[in-house]
């Protein structure tokens, strides 16, 4: 699905493609734990996931450097920077948006901005691509947006990530705020969303 | 000259740019429930004051299939309310209702619908001053550090001063909240009547301050615990008096004057509300009553 040119694979009815992503991406981080399936607006080039690429035609643009953790994006960073605008980075620190690769190191995750106490809103975003949303081992999630509790069931993610999220939750409201994501589908676990022994 | 196959305004009125950053101001503001975001106010086709927080927020979530209700005080029929909806009827071609319970978005000022809200609905809230700290500290370098610091103090000193000149907690509307045990925040100018309505909600409760420039949130499912003392605990507002139109009981009143020689009327502040009862069979006394209320102190504001 990767588009034959950079200049391909952008929305087709930007104003009205972004307006549904959005309200789905906004149910999702409003709903921790829940999968939403933003489908394949956009056609971007490999590694952007269809799901990452159309959060970020959606959200990105000349205001939110965006950051890739693989080596070999420049054909996803160019196609990024000239469908939304977007300067990619190489700081990690003011990246609005993070593309994570898969398994990627959560040591590496701390320097991404958290935000200062006067102003928790600028922090990023952070978008790790797993094997899948459902067929990995259950974790139980508490907090806003969660009437209850929500479970989710992400494969193959990276070592230490429940340490990592115990602790980005624990600092809040500082902390990054992460999007699973597995081909079309994304959810949310926004910092405020608490991993918990089922 | 205009090209005529092309619209003079985008859908929404607002530009994709500043949906844009009004949506990730949206996202920060749920991930941080009760904190202000920051965000770049446009100025609106309406004056502060009417809104244009408001506008702005549902202008950037709202689409084609949306069904929008704008209520002002509790009612559909009323200048802002009528302007606004025909506002987005007109540049986002959107349904609209009066029907709480039709609406995917309801844009209010000053009121939560008496309909218990549901899952999946949205309610965006017009803000006139969402810093909850600002009638007690000017300096909104110090209210922010305020907030970074949990220093909350003041505002029970606010709520205890009430009590020590009143017997009672005096603020009526507008009154301050809790959320998630850390933000204290400003819910805007509904009546504290509605304050419980917010705690738990189904609903997703976004706020927008265009003239002050901020964007907060409540995720449905948080906690909304409204600022008291153990030994003065929050309480809502009561009317012993009943709705003259549709009869009905625990909801927000409004009181019309009817003459000169103390003749009122109380009715549902819900009209959508109030208009269901009626359509259901409910009917009040429908005259003026010349009772003094009990609760006349406090239903009087």
């Amino acid at each position: 699905m990767t588009g034959t040119t950079l200049l391909d694979g952008g929305f087709t009815a930007p104003v009205f493609q972004s307006q549904a992503i959005f309200r789905l991406v906004m149910d999702a981080v409003a709903q921790p734990g829940r999968i939403v399936d933003l489908g394949n607006p956009v056609q971007a080039p490999a590694p952007l996931e269809p799901a990452a690429a159309a959060f970020l035609a959606t959200l990105a643009d000349y205001d939110t450097p965006v950051w890739f953790e693989d080596n070999g994006t420049d054909t996803a960073a160019s196609w990024l920077t000239f469908h939304t605008g977007a300067a990619v980075t190489k700081d990690p620190w003011t990246a609005s948006f993070a593309v994570l690769s898969k398994n990627s190191p959560v040591s590496g995750w701390r320097n991404f901005a958290m935000g200062s106490l006067s102003y928790p809103d600028r922090s990023a975003t952070l978008l790790l691509p797993v094997e899948s949303l459902r067929d990995g081992t259950p974790l139980t999630l508490r907090g806003p947006g969660i009437e209850t509790i929500a479970t989710i069931a992400p494969c193959r993610l990276p070592d230490d990530f429940t340490e990592t999220m115990a602790t980005n939750t624990a600092r809040f409201p500082l902390g990054f705020d992460l999007l699973l994501i597995c081909a079309s589908e994304l959810l949310a676990l926004p910092r405020t969303a608490r991993l918990v022994e089922a | 000259m205009t090209n005529p196959s092309l619209p003079a305004y985008n859908f929404a009125y607002l530009d994709e740019q500043t949906k844009r950053m009004i949506r990730r101001a949206i996202l920060k503001a749920i991930a941080v429930p009760g904190y202000q975001v920051p965000f770049a106010s446009r100025d609106m086709p309406m004056p502060y004051g009417w809104g244009t927080g408001g506008v702005q927020v549902t202008a950037s979530i709202l689409g084609p299939d949306d069904v929008l209700k704008v209520i002002d005080q509790g009612a559909d029929d009323t200048t802002n309310a009528v302007s606004i909806r025909a506002f987005f009827a007109k540049v986002a071609d959107v349904a609209t209702t009066t029907r709480t319970e039709d609406a995917t978005i309801i844009q209010t000022r000053h009121r939560i619908p008496e309909t218990p809200l549901a899952h999946g609905q949205i309610i965006v809230y017009q803000v006139p001053i969402p810093e909850p700290l600002r009638f007690l500290e000017p300096r909104e370098t110090e209210t922010r550090v305020m907030h970074a610091l949990e220093e909350y103090g003041l505002v029970h000193v606010k709520l205890y001063e009430d009590i020590a000149q009143h017997g009672h907690i005096a603020t009526t509307y507008a009154y301050p909240v809790k959320v998630e045990g850390r933000y204290v925040m400003d819910p805007s100018p509904i009546p504290k009547f509605d304050n419980p309505k917010m705690h738990h909600s189904p609903a997703l409760q976004l706020f927008g301050a265009g003239r002050e420039k901020r964007i907060y949130a409540l995720p449905p499912f948080t906690d909304v615990v409204s600022l008291d003392f153990e030994d003065h605990p929050f309480t809502v507002q009561r009317f012993d008096c009943r709705c003259a139109l549709c009869d009905a009981q625990d909801v927000y009143m409004d009181e019309v004057i009817t003459d000169d020689r103390g003749g009122r009327m109380f009715v549902c502040s819900d009209t959508d509300h109030c208009e269901t009862r009626r359509s259901e069979g409910c009917q009040g006394a429908g005259l003026p009553q010349h009772c003094t209320a009990k609760a006349g102190w406090e239903a009087a504001e």
